[in-house]
């Protein structure tokens, strides 16, 4: 646990800074001013989303301290139920979209 | 409240009690419940992507100066916010209340770009009422600024408590769960960024 580097430089937190501006300008690189596909544009772009989500989980908000384990369930369970609303949204309105046309 | 649970000095204060640890296992259980209602407000935004109604569009209105600096605003609120929480395990009551006061500076800034991009939006003929995409898009991003706005107010009442009665296992409770609220409203805003920002410019 964190207990025992109390008095210690802040690197978790000043190393987590510099990832998330580091993913956030990858982010606008790929979207704006690279020559990939659509598709890979947004792969990616959703990709670095979700490292970036992940350093803040980790070494903002100490997930894996207290009730760690069930801290973790909580959050990976909301992030299943997340995708499946999300993607089952966008799946099933285009499926009905193809097939009125 | 005379606990009588023995200060153990491998953990942060803020773990100390159970009481303690289950309100913030509770804590991130509501995050659970927050993540589950932004996903049907992003779900609705993706579905509605493209219903214009002959109204302008994501492409013509973003521009990705103003996005860049709301997201770096953010960003770092999120950092300094962390500062804080690292500042109160070195028992910095001091240090405590300059990041968070900060942290509170920088929302404060957020909101302001943000309103002035809304307002641009309106300007520009974009409304909450042009089209389904425009709803879907202020429904989605209003309630995170909403969110924003709560955090503000909510972080205020914690600086007034720690200021009143310093750093002990109630007070530090609050604040941490004051500062994983702060990081949850990045984590919302990285999704916005990508999601709604980036693909808008891309589409």
């Amino acid at each position: 646990m964190a207990g025992n580097n109390h008095n210690k430089f802040p690197w978790n937190h000043v190393l987590g800074f510099i990832f998330s501006i580091v993913l956030t300008l990858l982010a606008v690189w790929a979207a704006l001013y690279s020559s990939l596909s659509i598709t890979a544009i947004v792969w990616t772009i959703v990709t670095l989303a979700l490292l970036q989500a992940a350093v803040q989980l980790f070494m903002f908000m100490h997930i894996g301290e207290g009730e760690g384990k069930a801290q973790k369930g909580t959050i990976y369970f909301s992030a299943f139920i997340a995708v499946v609303i999300v993607a089952g949204s966008i799946w099933v309105m285009n499926a009905m979209m193809h097939s009125m046309m | 409240m005379g606990h009588t649970e023995t200060i153990d000095p491998n953990k942060p204060l803020e773990y100390q009690t159970e009481k303690s640890r289950l309100n913030i296992l509770g804590f991130w259980i509501f995050l659970g419940a927050e993540v589950a209602l932004f996903a049907t407000l992003f779900a609705t935004y993706f579905v509605l992507t493209g219903r214009l109604a002959d109204g302008p569009g994501p492409g013509e209105l973003f521009e990705i100066k103003g996005v860049l600096i709301e997201t770096f605003i953010l960003l770092t609120s999120s950092f300094t916010c962390g500062i804080a929480i690292h500042e109160m395990r070195r028992g910095s009551k001091k240090g405590l209340m300059i990041w968070f006061g900060l942290t509170l500076l920088l929302g404060l800034g957020f909101l302001y770009f943000e309103i002035e991009e809304f307002i641009h939006y309106v300007h520009e003929g974009a409304t909450i009422q042009t089209s389904a995409y425009w709803s879907s898009f202020f429904t989605l991003l209003g309630t995170h600024g909403a969110h924003v706005s709560l955090g503000i107010g909510w972080m205020i009442m914690i600086l007034i408590q720690v200021a009143r009665h310093g750093l002990n296992t109630t007070t530090t409770r609050k604040a941490f769960i004051i500062s994983l609220y702060w990081h949850f409203l990045d984590v919302v805003w990285i999704f916005i960024f990508t999601g709604v920002y980036l693909m808008g410019m891309v589409m």
